[in-house]
């Protein structure tokens, strides 16, 4: 069970974020949650590999990429190793989407697409999907009914489609 | 929203966002476009990433904006567009439409959950789901019950998810499915086989023989994903848990499946597994071992988050099982310069559980060098681990103390500085040998303390501990200098802190009052009040008299009356010629009636001191010499009675005393002339010496009355007394206080009091057993085995030796493993005449429950050790 998984730019603020449970009720609680934890990591080095921190009888992992900030919460009985393979994905497909240009600005660009892969990694608390590419393929696709089915799509797919989704943004 | 324009200013100026400047009211009115006849989608994109931004970032829409917004969206299903069909779906979910509003899209809904497109149909299903009510879903059961066997992975979890959201509202509808979601286990796709799981599980979780069929298949079929594994593990500890049967070998039953999960080529099933293991109900070493090895294995990983999953386990075992941790030790040093202050921390108070006597020092030195850069909640952490090792190794207290006493000089906050103090306090209450360097170490921290709190809580302890040691004159330095350059508030409690060591150590009585008096100039009220008070409650006009019993009750006495109530009190107080009368104050906490009637439940520490000064103060009683022990007080009456009774006895060398503590529970009458009738004829070796009656004893005022007994000295005499409370009794008028004149004679039979040989036994703990056994020496040993017959459990039997006897402890070995079918125990005490005991108590049962003991005693008396053995015997 996932209790929330955030995407804060480096001083804490919100560039996408989805909460599954009521254990922050309200706007300002939820705010709350973020700047503390956002606080609390900003000095590790979170950025070769995920890092993790108790908070609040809850388990934190994150990593930071440029000036993003990947979040994973989850109760204090979740397995760590678990809650750091939703971590993974979220930040692979991530990068997959922004093409490898993972920055604050980047990602506000592309925030639809953002919106999209946080819809297909944790529906209401269970896990959707691990795999950075998948969820990227699956927000990305255009059409699915081509060919091949999605969990034959390579990362060079994956990484065709993220292209084609680009250039529809920037076109537009 | 300024809030958002605001943020959004202060951001760098060349960084470009595209919600920079967005505004509500604009938005809305851009999402006109969904209604426009010719659709561009593109743009429709952008408008509906606006609104999920302004969501996102808290934006709130009132009911008729939500509606017109959705009902303009609803219009968008008739682009063909698949991406921005996939962010109509996302704007939907955000909306949460309401049941009225939900009809509207329900059909192009069920239209795209029949399309031939994947990513609709996932999708839909999963919208549908979210929004739908009960009515709907009997609707569209019969499509999501074949999406479950869909043979496209995505669309299935979709349908699977779903079905475990709609479980909490609808169980009914989704238990019909059980067969599809049973297929749905065995699916080749290994997140459909994750997610079908856990839907199972929860349709069955209530059947406890359906959940162990369902582990029972699983662990022998094959499990396809982590995830899937780690659940199954989690439902395979359950059943477990649930069922005591162990297999014909005696092993326990899935024990072989767990060992061989830790061989799982995913770390994640690893971790589940080992962390399953060591939560078994009573697991053995042996089956604790290869969990330990895994564990210790991922403490060396690179991985922050394996280390801190593995320490964070290894942490919790080292409560239960300390020894099991040992092994790990050497990797769990190298971990507390872990970059991690998580882990750090973790790997510390870990160690600090495991680690023995001899490793202290060489631990505190690391974790000296170590605290200066974490933050103040992983100190506090550490700092009640110590707190709990000095408690475990006494011996250790002067490099513990001194490593208190380093950190806290240095920075810290409020309550990092509150749970050094807080331990500290806690080590000189229980360790005797460290109350001096303790209070000195508290009194060098006031020199320099910025919380008028801590300050404040300090001098109160010193005013009560400082007096009772060697030099009480060294103190008053320190507390001066808080009357001459602290706050008022410290101030006055420093002046309450000179008062008390003026009114125990008479020697220093003299200096206390010229201080106290230079007080009386002091610029605030409450410290000039204060010190007024003292002088003339002390007798402070220069002659050095013997400080009276009141005085001391006063300055020492606890307020024995909740502050609220008197608050309260005080409030309704109007102002008349009357003065306020204390006693009128409700001294109960309003609607909580006492159970531990007479005594108030004080501190451990304080009762025995206070009873001493008590019985002291009674002539009678003041010849007996020093008390031995005051034994816990034993109820004589049962609860809600006319009168409560209990008893505490005092034990002296030659004598001993029942001080009864009554409390009268009726408020129309009032008590006089109490007495407790002491019947020893079935105690032959006593004699009642004295009696001292309770004079008056009016509603709920617990008051005392005694009985002294003589005895042979240094003989641990037994017996059984019977009780008979007599009094007169005169009736009250509640409502005016009136008493009337004439009383009645009447009595009242209590339970029986007994002395039994445990009330000559102090509980003294020694902390290294195997030194003071070894220095006790063979002399005087005395070894015998005792059949103690059928018994509950070997930790029942175990129990009850230790209460008979009435020693502490040693060690932790009173607490039995389960299922352990032998036990030792060691304990300590000290025996009437001040000689040391130990015991060494080995137990084993045999399979009809038969305990065998055997007993083995030390002492530095011949006689004591026969006594010991007489008391079992007995």
């Amino acid at each position: 069970m996932v209790k929330n998984v955030l995407l804060l730019d480096s001083e804490g603020r919100r560039v996408a974020v989805k909460y599954y449970t009521d254990e922050w009720p309200t706007y300002s609680a939820k705010l709350a949650f973020e700047r503390s934890i956002s606080c609390k990591t900003q000095k590790t080095n979170a950025r070769t590999e995920a890092e993790i921190v108790m908070f609040d009888d809850n388990v934190v992992v994150y990593k930071f990429i440029q000036d993003l900030h990947f979040f994973v919460t989850g109760g204090d009985c979740e397995n760590e190793l678990a809650l750091a393979t939703v971590l993974q994905g979220f930040s692979d497909a991530v990068t997959l989407l922004l093409r490898g240009n993972v920055d604050h600005g980047e990602a506000l660009e592309n925030l639809d697409a953002i919106f999209l892969c946080l819809d297909e990694i944790v529906d209401a608390g269970m896990i959707l999907e691990t795999v950075g590419n998948m969820i990227a393929g699956k927000v990305a696709t255009h059409n699915l009914d081509d060919g091949a089915p999605l969990s034959e799509q390579t990362i060079t797919q994956a990484l065709a489609t993220a292209r084609e989704h680009l250039t529809r943004s920037l076109l537009r | 929203m300024a809030q958002y324009m605001k943020k959004d200013d202060d951001r760098d100026e060349d960084e470009y966002s595209p919600f920079l400047g967005i505004e509500k009211g604009a938005v809305l009115q851009e999402a006109r476009v969904f209604n426009d006849s010719q659709l561009d989608s593109r743009r429709c994109s952008q408008v509906i990433t606006k609104l999920l931004y302004l969501l996102n970032q808290g934006e709130t829409f009132t009911k008729v904006e939500a509606t017109e917004v959705f009902f303009s969206v609803t219009k968008l299903f008739q682009s063909k567009d698949v991406g921005l069909r996939r962010m109509v779906y996302l704007i939907i979910k955000e909306l949460s439409p309401s049941s009225d509003e939900v009809i509207m899209v329900t059909s192009s809904l069920m239209k795209d959950m029949n399309s031939k497109t994947d990513v609709y149909r996932a999708n839909a299903i999963r919208v549908l789901c979210r929004i739908t009510d009960a009515t709907l879903l009997t609707q569209i059961e019969r499509y999501l019950k074949q999406a479950v066997v869909d043979k496209n992975p995505v669309v299935a979890s979709a349908a699977l998810v779903s079905g475990i959201h709609i479980l909490q509202t609808n169980p009914d509808i989704v238990k019909r499915w059980s067969n599809e979601v049973q297929e749905a286990v065995q699916s080749r796709a290994a997140l459909v086989q994750f997610h079908a799981l856990a839907l199972l599980h929860q349709i069955r979780q209530n059947d406890r023989l359906a959940v162990s069929k369902l582990v029972t298949s699983l662990t022998r079929g094959s499990v396809r994903s982590p995830l899937a594994q780690c659940l199954l593990i989690r439902y395979t500890s359950q059943v477990i848990r649930e069922s005591s049967m162990n297999n014909q070998n005696g092993e326990r039953l899935f024990y072989d499946y767990l060992e061989g999960c830790l061989r799982h080529k995913s770390e994640m099933v690893i971790l589940e597994t080992a962390r399953a293991i060591t939560e078994l109900n009573g697991v053995t070493s042996r089956e604790l071992t290869p969990a330990i090895t895994v564990l210790q294995l991922f403490l060396s990983s690179s991985k922050p988050v394996l280390r801190f999953a593995a320490v964070r386990t290894l942490n919790k075992v080292a409560m239960t099982h300390p020894m099991a941790v040992t092994n790990c030790n050497i990797d769990m040093e190298s971990l507390i310069s872990d970059q991690n202050r998580s882990i750090a921390t973790l790997a510390i108070t870990t160690l600090l559980k495991t680690g023995n006597e001899s490793g202290v020092d060489r631990l505190m030195k690391q974790i000296t060098n170590f605290m200066s850069d974490i933050a103040d909640e992983f100190k506090i952490v550490v700092v009640d681990a110590i707190r709990s090792l000095c408690l475990k190794f006494p011996l250790k207290y002067r490099s513990l103390m001194n490593f208190l006493s380093n950190i806290l000089r240095e920075e810290g906050g409020f309550e990092y500085k509150k749970a050094i103090v807080d331990s500290i306090v806690i080590l000189i209450r229980d360790i005797p040998d460290a109350k001096e360097i303790g209070l000195l170490h508290l009194c060098e921290f006031i020199e320099d303390c910025e919380f008028t709190y801590l300050s404040t809580q300090i001098l109160h302890f010193l005013g009560v501990e400082g007096p009772k040691t060697a030099d009480p004159s060294k103190y008053i330095r320190y507390i001066y200098n808080r009357v001459i350059l602290e706050n008022a508030t410290v101030r006055a409690s420093a002046v309450s802190t000179l008062a008390k060591f003026g009114a125990v150590v008479d020697s220093l009585k003299p200096r206390v009052f010229v201080l106290l008096r230079r007080c009386l100039y002091d610029n605030d009220d409450e410290v000039r009040d204060r010190a007024t008070l003292y002088l003339n409650t002390l007798g402070g006009d220069g002659s050095v008299v013997e400080t009276d019993k009141d005085v001391k009750d006063f300055l020492f006495g606890s307020l024995d009356i909740p502050l609220v109530n008197l608050e309260t009190s005080l409030k309704n107080y109007e102002p008349t010629e009357e003065p306020f009368d204390i006693n009128s104050v409700e001294r109960n906490p309003a609607g909580n009636r006492p159970t531990a009637l007479g005594v108030p439940a004080a501190a451990p520490v304080s009762t025995v001191d206070a009873y001493e000064d008590l019985l002291s103060s009674i002539p009678e009683f003041s010849t007996f010499g020093n008390l031995f022990k005051s034994s816990a007080p034993v109820e004589l009456t049962e609860v809600e009675t006319e009168y409560a009774v209990n008893v505490v006895k005092h034990i002296f060398d030659k004598h001993v005393v029942f001080q009864f503590n009554c409390t009268n529970t009726i408020p129309e009458q009032l008590l006089e002339n109490v007495v407790v009738v002491v019947d020893a004829s079935e105690a032959e070796e006593f004699a009642e010496v004295a009696t001292k009656p309770l004079i008056s004893l009016p509603y709920d005022a617990p008051g005392q009355t005694f009985v002294a007994f003589e005895k042979p000295e240094g003989v641990p005499a037994v017996g059984r007394f019977s009780n008979v409370l007599k009094f007169l009794v005169k009736e009250v008028d509640p409502s005016t206080g009136e008493v009337e004149e004439d009383g009645v004679e009447d009595e009242y039979q209590l339970e029986d009091s007994e002395i039994v040989a445990a009330d000559y036994m102090l509980k003294v703990g020694v902390s290294n057993f195997r030194n003071a056994w070894e220095s006790l020496g063979p002399e005087f040993e005395r070894v015998d085995e005792y059949g103690l017959g059928p018994r509950e459990s070997l930790s029942e039997a175990v129990n009850a030796v230790i209460s008979l006897l009435g020693m502490q402890p040693c060690e932790g070995t009173e607490v039995v493993a389960a299922n352990s079918r032998s036990h030792s125990c060691l304990l300590s005490g000290v025996y009437i005449g001040n000689v040391k005991v130990l015991v060494r108590l080995s137990f084993g049962v045999d399979s009809s429950n038969e305990v065998a003991m055997k007993l083995a005693v030390r002492s530095e008396d011949e006689s004591v050790s026969d006594a010991i053995h007489d008391i079992v015997a007995n």
